[in-house]
C-alpha cells in the first residue's frame, strides 16, 4: 500500500484511479458485482456511483484460533483484479499478519482506529475464540475473548471469515479442546454476516465488502447468517456432473474408469448435496476450478460442523457406525429371546397338560 | 443442535437403535412362530405337503380371477405400491450403499428420474388406498389403528424422501436428516405391527400349501 492509497480521506474511486484501474474496467466490476449479486442492471450506476464516493472503510480484522488460511485465500488467490484492488483499498487498520507494525505499536493501531471510526468500522473476524482457557489464544497478552467483546462495541458490522469464525470450525470439532465457538456465539448485539469455508471463496469477501460499500446495510442472510448471494444453493444443484447423479453413473474410487470419464463422486462421499456454497458457480483461482472439477469430493466445509459429519469418504447415506455388526449382534439376542419365550410357552403348556384333570361323572354327581 | 449434528446423529446412533429394534424384532417374533410347533397330524398323508408348500408360495403371487373380479382396486393398487417400494427402496443408488455397507452387496440402480416418477405414483397408489380404506363401510370396519400406522408410517418415508431429494422447505441436511428418522420410525414400528407380514408372508402361503397338500386337494 502506498502512502497515497491509505489517505484516509480518499473516496474508493479515487484511490481506484490512482491504481490505474479505468472507468471502463471499473465499470465492467460493477455490472459483474451487480450479477453476482442478482441486482438487475438498472442497480449498476448506482454501485458505480456508491462505490466511486464511498470512503475508504476503516477495517479491523481480528485472527484468533485459525490457520492463516483465510488470508491467504484473500490475499493471493489472484492476481490483481478489480476486486483484489477494492480489498487493498479499504483502510485496513490492524491485521496482525499483513501488518508492518508488531507489539504495542499494532495494538495502538487498533485502538486508534477503534476511537478514530466508533461505530463505523468493519469488524472481520477469521479464527475461533477459545472459551475452555483464556490463555489458549492471546494477542498482546489480551485474550481471544476479551479482544472481540471491546473491538465489536463499537463495530458497525461484523464479518466472520472462515468457518472456524462463522461457526466453530475445526477448533471446535470434538472433542474441541480449547472449548473454541463462533463469534455469533458471544456478539448478540452487532449484525454478523458469516462467510464460512476452509476457506471462503475470496470473491464472496469482496462481494460482502462491496455490497456493504454500496448499500451500507448488510446482505440478505440465509438461517445460518451467509449472504444467500452465494450460499442460496447447494453445490449438488449447481455441480456440472450432477447429470451423472441423475443418470446412476458414479466413480467408484478415484482410479476407476467413471473417474476418469468424470462421473459423480456421490459414493466417494461427496458432501454437495448437503452443502450450501457458489464453489461450484465462481468456483477457484480466478474460476479455473473447483474441488469437484478437480476428482475430490466436496467435503462440505461452509457447513457447521463439517468435520464430525460422520467421514470425508463416506456417503451421505450410509450409517456412520458399523451397523453389520450391530445386526449380528441384535440378530442373535432376537433369536435367544425368542426360542426362550417359545419354550417357556412349551413348558406352561406341558406343565398344564399334565396338570389337567379329568372330570369323571363322580365328580359331576358330588 | 445443528443440523449437521442432527444428520450425524440420525445416521449414527439414531440408526444403531433402530437396526437393532428392527432385526432384534423380527427374529424374536420369526423365532417365536417357528417355536410354536404343531401338533403330529395322525391322518395320513393324501399328497406331499413339501411341494404343494413350495408350489404355494409362487402361485398365491397371482390372485385367481374370481378374487380380483371382487377387489380388482385393492389388488392394483396393492401392486403398483408394493413394486414401487421395492424400486424406490432397492434401487435407488443412495439406498444401495446402505445394504452394501450392512450386508457388503451390491448391484445396479436405476436413474434417480425413474426414482422420482416411481416415488409420485407410489405415494398416489398409497394415498387412494386410504381414502378407498375410509370409504370403502367393510374395509373401515374391519380396520384399525395399527392399520392407520402402518399406513403412516410407510408413505413417511416416500414423502420425506421426496421432499429431501427436490429439496423445499428446509436446507439439505436437516431434509435428509427428517427422511432417515422417517425410516427410522418405520424400521421400529416394523417388528410389532402387520409390517411383520414381509418377513411371515412366505412362511404363511408354504403352511397354507402345506396343509392342502397332505390332505390332498389343491390350494
Amino acid at each position: 500500500m502506498t502512502n497515497d492509497l491509505s489517505r484516509k480521506d480518499k473516496t474508493l474511486g479515487e484511490a481506484l484511479r490512482s491504481q490505474g484501474i479505468s472507468r471502463r474496467s471499473f465499470l465492467k466490476f460493477c455490472a459483474a458485482t451487480a450479477s453476482m449479486m442478482a441486482l438487475p442492471p438498472s442497480m449498476i450506476p448506482a454501485i458505480a456511483n456508491a462505490l466511486e464516493k464511498a470512503r475508504r472503510p476503516s477495517v479491523i480484522w481480528l485472527s484468533f484460533q485459525e490457520c492463516t488460511g483465510c488470508t491467504e485465500s484473500l490475499t493471493r488467490a489472484q492476481t490483481a483484479t478489480v476486486e483484489s484492488l477494492i480489498f487493498d483499498s479499504i483502510s485496513l487498520d490492524y491485521h496482525h499478519t499483513l501488518q508492518a507494525a508488531s507489539g504495542h505499536a499494532a495494538e495502538a493501531a487498533r485502538e486508534a482506529a477503534m476511537e478514530e471510526n466508533n461505530g463505523e468500522y468493519l469488524l472481520v473476524v477469521d479464527g475461533s475464540i477459545p472459551l475452555g482457557n483464556p490463555g489458549y489464544s492471546t494477542i498482546a497478552g489480551i485474550s481471544n475473548l476479551d479482544m472481540l467483546k471491546d473491538t465489536a462495541k463499537g463495530a458497525a458490522a461484523i464479518i466472520s471469515v472462515g468457518t472456524c469464525a462463522a461457526f466453530g470450525g475445526i477448533p471446535h470439532a470434538k472433542p474441541n479442546p480449547t472449548g473454541a465457538v463462533s463469534v455469533s456465539d458471544i456478539i448478540k448485539d452487532k449484525p454478523i454476516i458469516n462467510v464460512p469455508g476452509c476457506p471462503p471463496i475470496p470473491v464472496v469477501i469482496t462481494g460482502v465488502l462491496t455490497h456493504f460499500l454500496t448499500f451500507g446495510a448488510i446482505p440478505e442472510l440465509d438461517h445460518l447468517g451467509r449472504p444467500k448471494t452465494f450460499y442460496g444453493q447447494s453445490i449438488h444443484d449447481r455441480c456440472y456432473r450432477r447429470p451423472f447423479y441423475d443418470k446412476g453413473l458414479f466413480a467408484e474410487t478415484f482410479d476407476d474408469e467413471g473417474a476418469k470419464a468424470g462421473w459423480c463422486l456421490y459414493k466417494l462421499g461427496c458432501k454437495g448435496p448437503t452443502t450450501y456454497n457458489a464453489c461450484a458457480t465462481t468456483k477457484w483461482n480466478g474460476g479455473v476450478s473447483f474441488p469437484i472439477e478437480a476428482g475430490h469430493p466436496c467435503l462440505g466445509c461452509s457447513e457447521p460442523d463439517f468435520w464430525d459429519g460422520g467421514g470425508f469418504y463416506k456417503a451421505i447415506s450410509i450409517p456412520t457406525e458399523d451397523i453389520t455388526k450391530t445386526a449380528i449382534y441384535a440378530a442373535a439376542a432376537g433369536v435367544a429371546a425368542g426360542v426362550a419365550i417359545g419354550a417357556t410357552g412349551r413348558m406352561k403348556k406341558a406343565s398344564a397338560s399334565k396338570a389337567h384333570q379329568k372330570v369323571t361323572i363322580d365328580d359331576l354327581e358330588k | 443442535m445443528t443440523e449437521t449434528e442432527l444428520l450425524t446423529w440420525v445416521r449414527g446412533p439414531g440408526f444403531q437403535i433402530a437396526t437393532i429394534i428392527f432385526v432384534l424384532g423380527i427374529l424374536l417374533r420369526l423365532a417365536e412362530i417357528l417355536m410354536l410347533g404343531r401338533k403330529p397330524n395322525l391322518a395320513e398323508a393324501k399328497g406331499s405337503a413339501m411341494s404343494s408348500g413350495l408350489r404355494t408360495i409362487f402361485t398365491r403371487t397371482i390372485p385367481d380371477a374370481s378374487t380380483f373380479r371382487r377387489s380388482a382396486f385393492t389388488i392394483t393398487a396393492g401392486y403398483i405400491f408394493h413394486l414401487g417400494l421395492f424400486v424406490v427402496i432397492f434401487l435407488y443408488a443412495p439406498h444401495i450403499l446402505v445394504f452394501k455397507d450392512a450386508l457388503n452387496i451390491s448391484w445396479p440402480a436405476l436413474p434417480s428420474t425413474v426414482i422420482d416418477a416411481t416415488t409420485v405414483i407410489t405415494i398416489i397408489a398409497l394415498i387412494a388406498l386410504l381414502v378407498h380404506r375410509l370409504k370403502d363401510p367393510v374395509k373401515r370396519y374391519l380396520s384399525n389403528f395399527d392399520d392407520y400406522l402402518v399406513w403412516f408410517v410407510t408413505i413417511l418415508p416416500l414423502v420425506t424422501g421426496y421432499i429431501a431429494f427436490h429439496r423445499v422447505g428446509l436446507p439439505a441436511p436437516s431434509l435428509i436428516a427428517i427422511h432417515i428418522l422417517s425410516v427410522e420410525l418405520l424400521m421400529i414400528v416394523f417388528p410389532f405391527t402387520k409390517l411383520m407380514h414381509t418377513f411371515t408372508l412366505i412362511l404363511a402361503r408354504w403352511y397354507n400349501g402345506a396343509i392342502s397338500g397332505y390332505r390332498g386337494v389343491q390350494s
